[in-house]
């Protein structure tokens, strides 16, 4: 092996072709939808769906490798990081829209990582079907954010009928709506249920469920009002004696005293982690070069080369933000480098996500600001985006829980030796 | 394609170099930044760790191809060592790398196979300036043609072992383009001045100024003969070494405090269990993470004559001179009242990490 930062064409070609679809289906709709929340953009949708069915991508899960080909072999494996650069692309469309994708995302990825090959083969196929479809997981409660292992949400095994029995709510579950309720133009998505299947034991005790669309005693109870994102529904979820095939549970139906079963469900966010951090990185890097095309306009030029004490306030910070969008960047495709090639990425995965998620932040905000009365305009999308981006350094692990998880790597600390 | 792996080559050169950077640069780390002086057989003995002679083609005596990326993973690790030894060891490259990548065949021939044969010599370079506005791109130190001659004048700052010396390569501005001169140290109206530069850290080495009053050279002197070189190169490949760099102190800052920190103890626990503390760190080593692959990145797209090499080389040196800040501040900061005294040693990584918004030209890959 060799150090090399060649960006494979397939990575190149789907930003090409990504980038046309933020500019010419994207953009102009961003902001109708901004101010439209809760409208679904179908024809995106639809687009979307036919665009990934020809090509066979899907959204979060990389492209299996085909067992047909030997050459394959030869090739290094870049299933994550081509997913890695399309929701990069997309997001930088908008990210709302990446939301939008049709495809199994979070809940999909759940059964990726955790499922048996049956559970793959039984719920992963619809994905490919002729009706775009979704797929969402349920983690967070009111009373469980970051802590998961707070969760309360409760199955039972009901021994006669063979059925789990689940009971309890959910809040914060992105894409639940599209995932759960009937729509005439959708197919029939999941959402993936975490609960606990024996209160006492902790994370040992909790288990995801695969929860089909329409199941009776589960129901949408409220769809939330954010600060971005806004055409990504956000649901709260209720779930009543909801019940469930015995086989949809995934990982062991029985309760062992190690929390391994947890621990490899929590791997899903290993691999997924580097990917919101891309998404996060999207939403920079369109704000950071609308803010140049701006200073360009205005005759304002950036003069790279310069020591730091000749630069202007504005050059400064914009060689700054360079710097942050381009190391982050190298941080995501290292971590979904190392996911590709199978090496344990845990560390590179949390910090890309600390990294991006501070960036994109810090990125989207000063542009707002070096713009400006432009900056603060709805009439230009720099608002949005700083809006947009506020969230990328929340979900999925805030900066917080990321830096927690970095610490324990960095140190060889366990969570009870580092709280 | 992307990968992040060294060559076994590569890997076998960051094993030889750690070693002695562990065993042999930081042990006397401090003696020789408190008694100003390295020890001699030091330098000698990083110098037979060959990473110049690596660099050079066989056809000048050496025995290989220079590659920006081996060059930045050397001295990332020899860096975590020590950097006034860091530095010491490979200023010859100083002088020996701008003639390898941009000399004339001549310059080559003349000084190339007698610089890397044998002992380490102080072949050096003068790029700094006395200035508060210092730009490499825009020297005040002038060069003028006349005839078949350039007159240099000006003052050059930092230049390390001027005074041992025989030859220095001497940037100056030749009409708005930066361009190197090999200058004998016996040429007429240079002189170098006695005292040693007084620096906040790098004490171990000996930098001087150096004068040229009106010194005259032949025409064939000038870097790559009369036609000269792009500087630009030159320069992001400096500013790669000072990136490199600037990660290994900032990396020997960040692991020196994690130690310090799963030891120390406080209210009953190790203080790298409290989160103030354990976030500090997760961030250290997440922003030296950020800074190690830009500047891989712009290592390898300088080997790889990538257009935006140079940018890349600028904004990895820029940003990682403020990560090392940053790194080293913090590193201080964590061991709390003993970061503060001079006998661990984050102090000094704190004094090296504010420099490398200055250091720009020390080193180069």
């Amino acid at each position: 092996m060799s150090i090399e930062f060649e960006s494979p064409k397939p990575l190149m070609q789907a930003q090409f072709m990504l980038k046309t679809v933020g500019e010419e289906m994207i953009r102009p709709k961003s902001r109708y939808f901004d101010e439209h929340e809760h409208e679904i953009p179908w024809d995106y949708i639809e687009f979307m769906h036919l665009a990934m069915k020809a090509s066979g991508g899907s959204s979060l899960v990389p492209r299996e490798n085909g067992n047909n080909s030997e050459d394959k072999e030869k090739r290094a494996p870049i299933g994550y990081q081509l997913v890695a650069t399309q929701i990069e692309s997309l997001a930088w469309g908008d990210l709302g829209f990446y939301h939008c994708l049709p495809g199994g995302a979070l809940g999909a990825a759940a059964i990726h990582a955790a499922g048996t090959p049956e559970q793959k083969e039984k719920f992963l196929a619809r994905f490919k079907d002729e009706k775009p479809t979704f797929a969402a997981m349920c983690i967070t409660e009111s009373g469980a954010g970051s802590d998961n292992s707070a969760i309360r949400t409760r199955a039972v095994l009901d021994e006669e009928t063979n059925e789990w029995v689940i009971n309890g709510e959910k809040i914060f579950v992105t894409g639940g709506d599209k995932s759960f309720s009937e729509y005439e133009k959708l197919g029939k998505g999941f959402i993936v249920v975490w609960a606990t299947i024996d209160p006492t034991s902790g994370r040992a005790g909790m288990r995801a469920f695969v929860i089909e669309g329409g199941t009776s005693g589960v129901r949408i109870v409220k769809l939330e009002h954010k600060l971005g994102i806004r055409c990504s529904d956000t649901a709260a979820i209720s779930l009543v004696d909801a019940r469930v095939p015995f086989e949809n549970i995934l990982g062991s139906p029985t309760v062992e005293k190690t929390t391994t079963g947890f621990k490899g469900a929590m791997a899903t966010f290993d691999a997924t982690r580097p990917l919101v951090a891309a998404s996060g990185i999207g939403v920079a890097r369109a704000a950071l070069e609308f803010l140049k095309e701006k200073l360009a306009e205005n005759g304002v030029q950036v003069r790279y080369g310069l020591p730091r004490q000749k630069l202007t306030a504005i050059e400064r910070d914009v060689i700054d933000m360079e710097i942050m969008l381009k190391s982050a960047w190298l941080m995501v495709i290292k971590a979904v480098w190392m996911a590709d090639n199978k090496k344990p990425n845990a560390l590179e995965a949390s910090m890309s996500k600390v990294k991006s998620g501070d960036v994109t932040t810090k990125i989207t905000q000063k542009v707002v600001e070096i713009l400006g009365p432009l900056g603060y305009s709805r009439e230009f999308l720099a608002e949005k985006w700083m809006r947009d981006a506020r969230i990328t350094d929340i979900y999925e692990g805030t900066g917080q829980i990321n830096r927690l998880v970095v610490a324990r790597q960095i140190l060889g600390y366990s969570g009870s030796e580092l709280r | 394609m992307y990968s992040f792996d060294p060559t076994e080559e590569q890997q076998m050169l960051i094993e030889a170099v750690k070693k002695y950077a562990a065993n042999d640069l930081r042990p006397v780390a401090h003696e020789a930044e408190e008694n100003k002086e390295l020890p001699k057989k030091l330098v000698s003995k990083g110098w037979e760790l060959g990473l110049l002679q690596a660099s050079i083609p066989e056809a000048y005596g050496g025995f290989g191809e220079r590659s920006a990326v081996t060059g930045a993973l050397a001295l990332e690790e020899m860096a975590f060592g020590d950097l006034a030894g860091t530095l010491a060891v490979l200023t010859p490259s100083l002088f020996a790398t701008p003639i390898s990548l941009a000399g004339s065949e001549e310059q080559k021939q003349t000084y190339l196979p007698k610089l890397i044969a044998g002992d380490w010599s102080p072949y050096t370079a003068a790029l700094i300036e006395y200035t508060f506005d210092f730009d490499p791109n825009d020297l005040k130190t002038t060069a003028q043609r006349n005839g078949d001659e350039y007159t240099l004048h000006g003052a050059k700052a930092y230049v390390p072992f001027a005074k041992d010396a025989e030859t220095i390569l001497v940037y100056a501005n030749l009409e708005g383009q930066t361009q190197g001169f090999i200058v004998p140290k016996d040429s007429d109206g240079l002189t170098i001045s006695d005292e040693r530069e007084k620096l906040m850290s790098l004490n171990a080495l000996p930098f001087y100024r150096v004068k040229l009053d009106h010194v005259k050279i032949p025409v064939l002197r000038r870097l790559g003969g009369a036609s000269g070189h792009d500087f630009d190169l030159i320069l992001a490949a400096m500013r790669v070494a000072n990136a490199a760099t600037a990660v290994g102190v900032a990396n020997a800052a960040f692991d020196y405090s994690k130690n310090y920190a799963r030891e120390r103890e406080a209210f009953g626990v190790k203080i790298a269990q409290k989160q103030a503390i354990a976030f500090m760190l997760a961030e250290m080593r997440t922003e030296i993470e950020a800074m190690r692959l830009l500047t891989w990145e712009a290592a390898w797209k300088l080997d790889h004559g990538r257009e935006d090499a140079i940018n890349e080389a600028y904004l990895a040196s820029t940003g990682a001179a403020d990560m090392t800040m940053m790194v080293t501040d913090r590193a201080v900061q964590i061991l709390g009242g003993h970061g503060y005294i001079r006998e661990h040693p984050v102090e000094m990584w704190m004094r090296n990490g504010r420099g490398f918004s200055t250091f720009t030209g020390l080193a180069i890959v």
